[in-house]
């Protein structure tokens, strides 16, 4: 499964990348802004996104509401600090399928991937 | 400064240096910082706006961040590479992140982290704001975070207006 990790931090990044090369997915791309990730869409085709919401360029909110305009059904979740109710609503309605709270721990993230795929492909 | 604004901060970084690599925190007493001079050389450093104003600053001498670095990314890094500020930038994002989430209906936004490294270097938060350092120890050393909030004056005077 081809999995994009966006994230202006790379140690994030890192520790998404050792969560996932743990659950089995290797095929994993990273890009550091909604820009970058919508540069990268094309010719990675991912299957999964986990993206940040505070980043320069372009926010994980606009990212998410860019791509949706094109595609509707590639898992996102949003991975962020953002942990305010209504932050979630506005990120659910922009057309996220699932949402972690940093910190998380690998066990959390996991679970919450598992369960937005096995949600996204039922 | 109201008391509610720094509580978050105390169970925000236990939560976020024992959820990412458990390393356990214990709170000091909160004081009132008189001068703009950060506690130690090695600072992550965010920016408060929306109905709040102000500056976020986690402070740490720079082998307790190199300790610190090495358990949340389990790799060793000297202090002036790229990957050690990003480290930094990113554990005050999550500080700050999870704190303003207890900020019961105030809307308030957090900057993208920046980190300064260097002795006696100088955060100035906004003339009037009061500053609160809450000195944290852990067993890889001290650690203090320095708050510098205050109400935005637009939304403090639309509240006492609704109120």
């Amino acid at each position: 499964m081809r999995i994009l990790l966006i994230d202006d931090s790379k140690t994030m990044r890192n520790i998404q990348k050792s969560v996932l090369k743990q659950l089995g997915y290797t095929d994993l791309e990273e890009a550091c802004d909604g820009q970058d990730a919508l540069s990268k869409i094309d010719s990675f085709k991912p299957e999964l996104c986990l993206v940040d919401w505070n980043m320069p360029v372009m926010d994980g909110l606009t990212f998410v509401k860019k791509f949706r305009e094109s595609d509707k059904s590639t898992p996102l979740i949003m991975v962020t600090t953002e942990a305010e109710k209504s932050r979630v609503i506005e990120a659910i309605k922009a057309g996220v399928n699932n949402y972690v709270v940093k910190p998380f721990t690998p066990d959390l993230l996991s679970e919450r991937i598992s369960e937005t795929l096995a949600k996204c492909s039922a | 400064m109201d008391a509610s604004y720094i509580t978050p901060f105390m169970t925000s970084i236990q939560n976020v240096f024992s959820t990412m690599f458990q390393l356990p925190v214990e709170i000091g007493e909160p004081r009132i910082k008189s001068d703009s001079k950060t506690t130690h050389d090695v600072s992550g450093i965010i920016g408060v706006s929306g109905e709040m104003t102000g500056t976020i600053v986690l402070s740490m001498p720079t082998s307790t961040a190199e300790s610190i670095v090495a358990l949340f990314t389990g790799m060793e890094m000297d202090s002036d590479s790229d990957d050690f500020a990003d480290a930094i930038g990113e554990l005050i994002n999550m500080i700050s992140g999870n704190a303003k989430a207890e900020f019961q209906r105030k809307s308030v936004s957090i900057s993208c982290p920046s980190v300064v490294i260097g002795a006696g270097h100088r955060v100035a938060s906004g003339s009037g704001i009061p500053c609160v350092v809450i000195p944290c120890n852990t067993d890889c050393g001290e650690v203090v975070l320095e708050v510098a909030l205050r109400e935005t004056v637009e939304a403090a005077s639309t509240t006492s207006t609704a109120a």
